[in-house]
């Protein structure tokens, strides 16, 4: 089985895919990537079906090296990449062969950075899932020196890729519904609240994200509620009255009320806003709502079909005197290929 | 408590694709029965085009897919079943099995103990005795992997949570409060009272069943000695000792 070599580990590394979904009644939480639109842009970049495991990155990377050529995404937070010293381009695609070394820098935008080989990695799954999710002892920290066994690349002859990132790693304007908590705050709070620039706080993991504002937003009605279910992209509000937006590997039960929830298609927004990013509330309709959250198949679909060979950079191309330039004339329409 | 109103159950949109039934705000007994009805009737018949259903003590989580169903017509059917489990009550879902779970009570293992059975209004000998006499059931399971809701106790158990945290709770530990018992799964911080430990670990990952009981089980707990403790809870299957027990 090929596998992908952990040389160095710089950042905070976990295997994480889709997640465990449908284990609430146990208590498990779905878990998975933090930013699960990298994985839908991992998976177009790289003709998959569904959403791979991927080695997410926290804050850096690290070196890497393959025993077999594989394709490898590289999507989420953009960082500072090279193969054997020469520049990679993000939210693509490239060809590692054995021998060579993939260094993955520190982040330019965002927090989550994602390397996804195209056979995924093919670590043992629990209840469905091989995604870390360490607050219970489910897979652990990646370390320098590991052996992820992974899959076959199914085509490793495929042309590279490239794909427009959705943006999502300056902050901004995060859209919300109410919840069943939503009728607990008075309605000068909840106008409040979505008038209100908060920051993303400096407390934040794989569980939750703070956010900093000037004011605080109470309930009057949070004492003595039952628990009840909590999910990924809940504004819980603590005893003082400053949120947390939930996150993947949030707990399932909850009992602080939550002023709304974000909605599924601006939660990587939030994943990757750095301590201090800017973020600011807009409450939608369901009607908008479902509008604007498509499936994550649909997803899928319409980034694939907005994916394109990569063309290189002359100014990228280390040894650009080795290369048969005239032969390599095109039509010039490389860019809107499809294929 | 006592003065709580006629239970209004609600419908409500949680999250873009799920829908929570709710009997209550708060963990009244009667909302609490009326959500064992419910979860027991959801069970048996799940509404058309549900992915997940996860009840919690007196609210019900259900997770659809919009191809097959929408959220409005799930929150219709919703709000008429629970008008149906008030106005024309089905009988208490019965459960189908009891696990009968060691636990030591008091000393190192409930540190609490004295403080609770002065809540309750008795002595120690008592309190444990009440908790081991009464027909426990697993209300919901959350907040961690495994972590049961175990109740009602009698209404003398009916003091609230502490205002302070309880610094460290042991994986094991039984803790009280609002008459329920939450058992933990892991070491934890938490506002409800320790007053024994079981050997019982109802999450072991890597057991073939990782999570081992199920809401609406029935519970009973067997008083044992700080000794015996110890020998059960280096059970390699992680159940401390329990037996489960097949209801007809």
């Amino acid at each position: 089985m090929s596998a992908l070599k952990i040389l160095r580990a710089d950042g905070l590394m976990t295997v994480q895919d889709a997640g465990r979904a449908g284990h609430l009644a146990q208590g498990v939480s779905r878990g998975g990537a933090m930013d699960r639109r990298a994985l839908v842009e991992a998976a177009a970049l790289l003709g998959l079906r569904e959403l791979p495991a991927a080695i997410e990155m926290a804050g850096a990377g690290g070196s890497f090296s393959v025993t077999e050529p594989m394709r490898v995404a590289l999507a989420g937070a953009p960082m500072a990449a090279t193969l054997d010293g020469a520049k990679l381009r993000w939210n693509c695609t490239h060809l590692v062969e054995p021998g060579q070394t993939l260094r993955l820098g520190g982040m330019e935008a965002g927090l989550y950075g994602y390397l996804a080989p195209a056979g995924g990695i093919a670590a043992e799954p629990w209840m469905g899932s091989r995604a870390a999710h360490l607050a219970i002892g489910i897979g652990r920290l990646l370390e320098s020196g590991d052996s992820l066994p992974c899959g076959a690349d199914p085509d490793p002859g495929r042309p590279a890729r490239t794909l427009a990132p959705e943006q999502r790693f300056g902050g901004g304007r995060v859209r919300t519904v109410d919840g069943p908590q939503t009728g607990l705050f008075e309605p000068e709070v909840l106008e409040a609240f979505y008038a209100t620039a908060f920051t993303r706080a400096p407390r934040g993991n794989r569980q939750g994200v703070a956010l900093a504002a000037e004011r605080h937003f109470t309930s009057e009605h949070a004492a003595g509620l039952a628990s009840d279910v909590i999910q990924p992209g809940d504004l819980q509000m603590t005893g003082e009255g400053l949120p947390y937006v939930l996150m993947a590997e949030c707990q399932t039960m909850g009992g602080y009320p939550r002023i709304g929830t974000v909605i599924p298609a601006d939660l990587p927004t939030v994943a990757q806003a750095v301590p201090g990013t800017a973020l600011h509330f807009q409450r939608v309709s369901f009607a908008e709502a479902d509008r604007i959250c498509r499936s994550e198949a649909d997803q899928l679909r319409e980034a694939a079909a907005r994916c394109r060979n990569l063309v290189r950079d002359p100014a990228d191309i280390a040894d650009l005197l080795s290369y048969t330039l005239v032969s390599g004339v095109t039509a010039g329409d490389d860019l809107d290929r499809t294929d | 408590m006592s003065s709580e109103p006629a239970l209004t159950p609600e419908a409500l949109p949680a999250g873009v694709d799920g829908v929570l039934l709710r009997f209550a705000l708060r963990p009244h007994p009667d909302a609490m029965a009326a959500m064992q009805r419910l979860a027991a009737g959801l069970e048996a018949d799940p509404p058309p085009g549900v992915t997940e259903i996860s009840p919690a003590l007196v609210s019900v989580f259900l997770r659809f897919d919009g191809r097959r169903t929408s959220r409005e017509a799930l929150a219709a059917d919703l709000e008429a079943r629970a008008g149906h489990v008030l106005h024309d009550p089905p009988a208490a879902p019965v459960p189908s099995r009891r696990w009968h779970i060691p636990a030591a009570f008091g000393g190192a293992h409930g540190p609490q103990l004295a403080e609770v059975a002065e809540l309750a209004g008795t002595s120690e000998e008592e309190a444990v005795r009440q908790i081991c006499a009464a027909d426990l059931g697993v209300l919901a399971i959350g907040f961690a992997p495994g972590q049961p809701y175990i109740g009602l106790l009698p209404e003398n158990w009916g003091f609230p949570r502490m205002s302070a945290l309880n610094p460290a709770v042991p994986q094991g530990a039984i803790t009280v409060a609002v008459r329920q018992i939450v058992m933990f799964t892991a070491d934890g911080t938490t506002g409800w009272r320790q007053v024994g430990r079981a050997g019982f670990r109802n999450f072991v990952a890597d057991r073939s069943e990782p999570v081992a009981l199920r809401a609406g089980d029935a519970i009973r707990y067997v008083p044992v000695s700080a000794s015996e403790y110890d020998g059960l809870a280096a059970a390699a299957d992680g159940l401390g000792g329990a037996r489960l027990e097949i209801l007809a």
